[in-house]
């Protein structure tokens, strides 16, 4: 049910985000899904990609410092007021949302929405409970 | 297990009745020998004659770093050229090297209180030792390794550099004693961790570590990451070289300074004026037993403290406290004295944090600004902003409430604060002269 992110601590430099991209590019992983936070200091970018392990082999190789989270995938009717309604249940439900990021998929019928729950297993349980479609990390890695 | 039992554990009269026939002995001789002394000595109206106790020893001139350069390159020297056997040059860390000679017995006598120095840390004839210190003319290298020698224990004379291979060197050799720098041995670590080599897991039981200072905080990450016991050896190239002060495995609290080859004495480095026993201040160090530069009250710049009560290990020589800084690696901060390790300690006792960092000073307008640099540990959490930054501000308000200072966190990725192979260059002042 839950998914594999890797997260890599960046320094506020100029190319250092092309030196990674550069580096998954050339261990032929493909990036799924990313977001990237940033202070005027440092940065951390967040990714989802097809060979977690290998990816975070790679970028350890070339000095990057690399951590691993696991987050949540929901899925959710690409139209007015999908997201909204997720959230909505989250915060009645007391769980909160650490950071999330989206995207849509080709079809253009449906979104995917990636969380960081403060409780993960919680927020799992309360998504399946009403409904919301999770999409298990095999899935994403393979879209 | 104590070298050399008689003398280290001598009872206090007799190490002070010792202590002041050499006292006696070295004016003499500087007085004789060596113009600068000479002129110095008459300068303050004192002569050799005018020592008396050991007290007296207030009476005397400094000798500062500055007259070494002064005198360069043998002008301290109170031998003829041909007495001396071997030359040594400081490591320069703060300006122009010094030059140091030694005579036959200078070279023996250092031997012999470097191979007290290990038998402090342990070691005995049966142990292998991997010196990772600089050959050369820094007086590091050559020191510790006469010293395990004199012992009788295997030396490995492998310097500093090549870490890969010290790695390997130090699995396939099985090492049980190292000798390096704090920051090396580190580096020494990380390097194997990278190389997949647990040093854990090797026979590796003792470090000896000096030539810069460093904190208890580090020692305990050492101890703990490598499981060796961290052991702390002190000196300085004008003095000897390492192997004035040793701390010992025992009670690994305080440096027993060598007090039948040394004088020590505790002043304050703004006045010169000499500090009763356990207040903290500048080393002086007076040479009673060396002949090639013999060196009167010299002014080490260390700031320490000494402490004279009975150790459980059986030696009586004084222990000297782990250097807190150099009088002159003191930055002054917006008028607040700082010491890097000071800022040390602090950054090892955070959780997330590596022990690599650097301390970056600049003027900004007419104030002055602290940076500290350092790396993130990739346990850290790493997804979340919130994290890191609360980290950066919890640092900051510690940094401000020991230090009173306000420091600007910098978060560095990991291996980026450049590795040393000897001594760590721990701040970088960028406010000019």
């Amino acid at each position: 049910m839950k998914v594999e992110q890797i997260s890599i601590f960046l320094e506020n430099k100029a190319g250092r985000l092309a030196d990674v991209t550069r580096v998954i590019a050339e261990a032929g992983i493909n990036i799924r899904a990313l977001s990237l936070a940033d202070t005027s200091d440092f940065g951390i970018l967040r990714l989802i990609v097809t060979d977690i392990e290998k990816a975070k082999a790679a970028l350890k190789e070339n000095g990057f410092t690399v951590g691993r989270t696991t987050v949540v995938a929901a899925e959710v009717p690409d139209q007015p007021g999908g997201l909204h309604s997720i959230l909505d249940l989250l915060s009645s439900n007391g769980i909160n949302v650490e950071y999330m990021y989206a995207f849509v998929q080709q079809s253009a019928k449906e979104a995917i929405l990636i969380f960081r729950f403060d409780r993960t297993d919680q927020a799992i349980e309360v998504l399946l409970k009403n409904g919301i479609k999770i999409i298990p990390g095999e899935k994403i890695y393979n879209i | 297990m104590i070298y050399d039992v008689d003398l280290e554990t001598l009872p206090r009269e007799e190490l002070e009745a010792l202590q002041l026939k050499r006292l006696k002995s070295v004016c003499e001789r500087v007085y004789a020998n060596v113009p600068f002394y000479r002129r110095s000595f008459d300068e303050l109206g004192v002569s050799p004659a005018d020592i008396r106790s050991l007290k007296d020893v207030s009476k005397l001139p400094f000798t500062k770093k500055q007259d070494l350069r002064d005198n360069y390159p043998y002008g301290m020297f109170a031998v003829p050229a041909e007495n001396v056997v071997r030359i040594h040059a400081s490591s320069g860390t703060t300006g122009k090297a010094t030059v140091v000679g030694y005579t036959q017995r200078d070279v023996d006598n250092w031997a012999t209180l470097m191979a007290r120095c290990f038998m402090c840390a342990g070691a005995t004839r049966k142990d292998l030792v991997h010196n990772a210190y600089g050959y050369g003319l820094f007086t590091g290298g050559l020191g510790a390794h006469y010293g395990a020698e004199r012992l009788g224990a295997t030396t490995i004379p492998v310097s500093g550099g090549a870490t890969k291979r010290q790695v390997q060197l130090l699995r396939d050799f099985g090492a049980t004693v190292i000798c390096s720098t704090p920051s090396y041995f580190l580096f020494l670590l990380e390097t194997a961790e990278q190389e997949g080599i647990d040093f854990k897991s090797l026979p590796l039981r003792v470090g000896i570590f000096g030539a810069e200072p460093w904190s208890d905080e580090m020692r305990r990450e050492i101890e703990e990451r490598a499981n060796i016991k961290a052991t702390n050896v002190y000196g300085l190239s004008e003095v000897m070289g390492p192997g004035v002060s040793m701390e010992c495995l025992e009670a690994q609290k305080g440096m027993h300074i060598f007090e039948d080859h040394f004088l020590p004495e505790i002043i304050d480095p703004e006045t010169g004026e000499t500090l009763p026993p356990g207040e903290t201040g500048e080393l002086v160090l007076t040479t009673l037993t060396k002949e090639a530069i013999p060196l009167i009250r010299y002014r080490t710049r260390d700031i320490t403290s000494l402490d004279y009560t009975p150790c459980r290990c059986g030696r009586t020589h004084v222990r000297m406290s782990r250097i807190k800084g150099r009088s002159d690696d003191m930055l002054i901060i917006r008028g607040v004295n700082v010491f890097p390790s000071q800022i040390e300690s602090i950054l090892l006792e955070t959780p997330g944090l590596s022990p690599h960092y650097q301390i970056i000073v600049n003027r900004e307008g007419n104030l002055d600004v602290l940076e500290v640099q350092v790396e993130v540990q990739e346990e850290m959490h790493l997804d979340e902003i919130k994290r890191l930054q609360s980290l950066e501000r919890n640092l900051q308000k510690t940094i401000k409430e020991f230090l009173g200072v306000t420091a600007k966190i910098k978060l560095v990725e990991h291996q980026t604060i450049e590795r040393s192979q000897g001594k760590a260059k721990r701040v970088v002042d960028l406010r000019g002269k």
